[in-house]
């Protein structure tokens, strides 16, 4: 199939952007989404102008490297994927595809596609872990059973991949849905419980002074959210923070 | 007299971890916070050992080219991570450990290394656990486990098809804490570009931000490479696009010994590749295997019929296929290890038995799963009667509790429901059991330079056991690394911090920007990618899955004359001095072309078959294991291990032997 793109480009952060008109040719359903702008970058290359930039790395759906605006909704057009994961038999010979960054105050563009999620990274260096020392002495791993729906309902939420999908999904720009998956995870599991109060309050102070928005619950981010975590982490981290904000 | 010290410690096997945690020398707490250590990747091996050596007081600055290190690939690995803890009761034990991994590596790892992974191999779930892990558990709240290739015990502790994931997380939450305590210094979408070595010492690294452009000095006490494996020198692999040898490779440059280059590991099951579009393969879990049944049609017209869209695998019956692992070894069956059912799925497919449109896929099927979970679930959900779609409805919620994300993943490529026909598959490149020769404290032949997790050599031998890469990866990183190096850095307590206003760093400085402009100045013909598919295509077809003297002479001659044109002619736009990622994959590639060169010389000197390195020179000639991989003990029982000296071709090998004091050579059977 030929398509036309509309893609997004930016020198750097303090330039300017603009979007910029491609065609491409010759693009089978067969090809991730990715592989299409492989392609396009081969063109650009040949003629000497310079690649599209954009994050990716694992191109299996797990790294959460990869982070495009397609279409006006984060990884695209199909559900329950990353953008490295969307083929292009979603789409139709002929086809104008928009491909931005995803956009928010606290992820600056660094180049073209590509944006600065380092705002993540901190927010989990304020809180998100628990304080166990590597020194091979902790007691058997199966000395504490942990509820079978209580370390399912862990594992969902830690299967976020820290795209920022959330985040680009909301008209707030809320990271609520990232916080409240690192959060949930530990305080549904005993080992996480012991410092789940300073924790909550760390993170979402963090968060906060990120500049992200806040929630209104409009559940975009759930919709968008290429693993499927649920907006019942948010209500959870709510929770949490609010019996920690009583505690003090 | 091999110049190689392996530096195993004395006494008997079980013994020797213990006795030599309990004699090499310490560094005292007020002295390691004078201490700094420059750890190169962080992945399961990088990141863990990071955080540890940052909780025992040592300032650590850590290095990946991601933008997160929670990002390395690492992340991608999937069915499990195995450890001796017995919780099944069948039997398992750090022996059995040890000697499977001995056994599955085809007699060419080191027993010491070996048995240690295995004797730190519970803590590692204890640590996990501990962190936070979100491991899979039965309903009395209890760990979970199932079994992978090569062994007959269940030791793999595993969440869904995430397992590597949920463990990254978990190192990489480990070095959050030591973060937010300033004990590590985090500098992402930063790539070593040199190792530094002053009177003899790896003293420090030379990176590029990757955002400025800009060409960095780094000074450290010790250098840790924890950069992962070489796969994407085949072009296509299931690693990410960015794995690359260049740390690794810029060590063996300034004196790292390379160990055994041509060991690499073509997983059986990865989605086939569809087209030459294609970037990347994807792995399909070798916990698949637990369920899954690999099968071709017995008649040859059958698999044309499918290839031709004329036939449907549902329309074949039972006794129309051949199940072809079940066959050949009936006491492993689908779970044998990954190089034989890599190897069986060639032979069928080369027989012409393949059922893509390409011939090149067998299938892996879940029918007979999904009906007999069915029937179980239905007897404990008191379904006496059920009906045909009950049971199949029953069966494929338990296999999607399973491994839900691996089917979803399958469908998005494929575009067809594994629940309802079965997989495709095919062998690809997955993992690299070569890598720095290490000594048995990690140690590179460059003092006070350390390789850890698949940038090592050391554990796998010639072919590696499923869900194991997690296990030594951390069992490195938390569990040996820390000790080790230790006894090193204690001779600096009195050295103080390493100036990088050196002579040495400004030669390196000065090589590595003189590397970059060469880059940057080609005549501009091809782009990076042209060459590393050319590169990726010689590397498949002559040190793939099967390699013989000719193939191998002619590879090496094709990658230099490859290596030479890339030189003249790749076309790098854009500058230096700001993010380029054509000139990131342009260096990553120059060195791909160096290591496919030393890599084919491994295998053509490596005159035998062992693990994943298959001679068609040395193949059993009768009795029961006739046409089966023929090891050489007598003349190839050693570690190979390759000084730079220029070019490839003139690398010089040095030999370590294998000593095997507790397990008896045998011929490895799966029958």
């Amino acid at each position: 199939m030929n398509l036309t793109l509309k893609i997004w480009r930016q020198k750097d952060a303090s330039s300017k952007g603009a979007i910029v008109d491609y065609q491409v040719k010759g693009i089978e359903g067969d090809m991730s989404f990715l592989e299409m702008l492989d392609v396009l970058n081969e063109q650009l290359i040949t003629k000497g102008e310079e690649p599209v930039v954009f994050d990716h790395d694992c191109r299996e759906g797990i790294c959460g490297s990869c982070s495009l605006q397609i279409n006006g909704e984060p990884h695209g057009p199909d559900r329950l994927v990353t953008t490295c994961q969307l083929h292009m038999r979603k789409f139709n010979d002929g086809d104008t595809i928009y491909i931005e960054p995803f956009r928010a105050k606290a992820f600056p563009v660094v180049k073209d596609l590509m944006v600065d999620r380092s705002a993540f990274d901190r927010i989990q260096h304020a809180g998100g872990y628990i304080s166990v020392n590597t020194s091979g002495n902790t007691i058997d791993a199966n000395a504490i059973p942990v509820n079978k729906d209580n370390a399912d309902d862990a594992f969902a939420a830690a299967t976020c991949i820290g795209c920022g999908a959330c985040v680009a999904a909301c008209k707030n720009a809320s990271a609520m849905l990232f916080t409240s998956a690192k959060v949930s995870q530990f305080a549904l599991l005993p080992q996480g419980q012991v410092e789940a109060t300073d924790r909550v309050l760390a993170m979402v102070n963090q968060m906060d002074e990120e500049g992200f928005g806040n929630c209104t619950n409009t559940g975009a981010c759930e919709i968008e959210c290429p693993k499927g975590i649920s907006l019942e982490n948010i209500a959870r981290m709510n929770r949490e923070y609010l019996k920690a904000s009583i505690k003090g | 007299m091999s110049i190689l010290d392996s530096k195993i410690p004395e006494g008997p096997l079980a013994d020797k971890w213990t006795k030599h945690k309990n004699t090499i020398n310490l560094v005292n707490p007020a002295n390691k916070r004078n201490i700094d250590v420059i750890v190169v990747g962080t992945g399961l091996a990088g990141g863990s050992a990071a955080a540890t050596l940052a909780e025992l007081g040592y300032n650590v600055k850590t290095f990946c080219y991601q933008d997160s290190p929670r990002r390395a690939h690492s992340i991608a690995a999937q069915g499990g991570i195995n450890a001796a803890k017995n919780y099944q009761g069948d039997g398992d034990s750090n022996y059995r450990l040890f000697y499977d991994t001995i056994k599955g590596g085809d007699y060419r790892s080191r027993e010491a290394n070996v048995h240690r992974l295995a004797e730190v191999s519970g803590n590692i779930i204890d640590q996990c656990v501990a962190q936070g892990v979100p491991f899979a558990r039965e309903y009395g709240g209890l760990l979970d486990n199932r079994s992978f290739g090569g062994v007959l015990v269940s030791r793999t502790f595993y969440a869904k098809g995430q397992t590597g994931q949920q463990l990254l997380l978990g190192a990489y939450s480990a070095m959050n804490r030591q973060i937010n305590r300033g004990k590590i210094q985090a500098f992402n979408r930063h790539e070593m570009l040199d190792l530094v070595k002053v009177d003899g010492k790896a003293r420090g690294i030379i990176a590029r931000n990757l955002v400025t452009g800009e060409i960095e000095r780094h000074s450290a006490h010790a250098v840790v490479l924890a950069s992962g494996g070489y796969g994407n020198v085949f072009f296509l692999s299931t690693n990410a696009m960015g794995s690359n040898v260049m740390a690794a490779w810029r060590a063996h440059r300034r004196g790292a010994f390379f160990a055994n280059p041509c060991y690499t590991q073509i997983h059986p099951t990865c989605i086939p590749v569809s087209g030459d579009h294609q970037s990347k393969l994807t792995l399909m879990s070798e916990s698949l295997r637990n369920d899954g049944r690999i099968w071709v049609p017995k008649r040859i017209e059958d698999a044309q019929a499918i290839r031709e869209g004329k036939l449907k695998p549902t329309q074949l019956a039972e006794e129309e296929r051949d199940y072809y692992l079940e066959r050949r070894y009936p006491a492993f069956g689908n779970l044998v290890p990954r190089d034989v059912a890599s190897r069986a799925a060639k032979e069928r497919c080369d027989a012409g038995f393949g059922v893509n449109k390409t011939g090149e896929a067998v299938y892996l099927d879940f029918a007979s799963a999904i009906q007999r979970y069915g029937k179980e679930k239905a007897l404990t959900s008191g379904l006496h009667n059920p009906s045909a779609d009950q049971v199949r409805e029953l069966g494929e919620k338990v296999i999607e509790d399973k491994y839900g994300n691996l089917f979803q993943m399958y469908e998005k490529i494929v575009d067809e429901n594994p629940y309802k026909t079965p997989m495709m598959i095919y062998p690809a490149v997955h993992y690299t059991m070569g890598g720095l020769w290490v000594d048995y404290n990690l140690q590179t032949t460059v003092p006070g330079c350390y390789a850890a997790g698949e940038a090592n050599f050391s554990d796998h031998g010639a072919n590696r056991l499923g869900a194991s890469a997690l296990m030594q990866g951390l069992a490195d990183g938390y569990f040996v690394l820390p000790y080790t190096i230790g006894d090193y850095l204690s001779q600096d307590i009195r050295t103080g911090k390493i100036p990088t206003d050196t002579p040495e760093f400004d030669q390196a400085e000065k090589d590595v920007k003189d590397r970059i402009e060469k880059l940057m100045g080609g005549s501009g013909e091809h782009s990076v990618d042209y060459y590393h598919k050319k590169l990726g295509k010689i590397m498949w077809n002559k040190c793939g899955m099967s390699r013989n003297e000719q193939g191998l002479k002619e590879a090496i001659e094709e990658i230099s004359a490859l290596r030479e044109d890339f030189w003249k002619n790749v076309k790098v736009p854009g500058d230096a001095n700001s993010m380029n990622p054509e000139l990131e994959k342009a260096g990553r590639v120059a060195d791909f072309l160096e290591l496919g060169e030393l890599f084919a010389k491994d295998a053509l000197d490596r005159n035998e078959s062992c693990g994943g390195h298959f001679r068609e020179e040395s193949v059993e000639q009768s009795g029961e294991q006739k046409g089966e991989a023929l090891r050489d003990d007598k003349n190839f029982k050693y570690v190979s291990a390759w000084e730079y000296k220029g070019e490839p071709k003139d690398a010089q090998l040095h030999k370590e032997d294998l000593v095997f004091e507790n397990i008896e050579l045998k011929t490895r059977s799966y029958k």
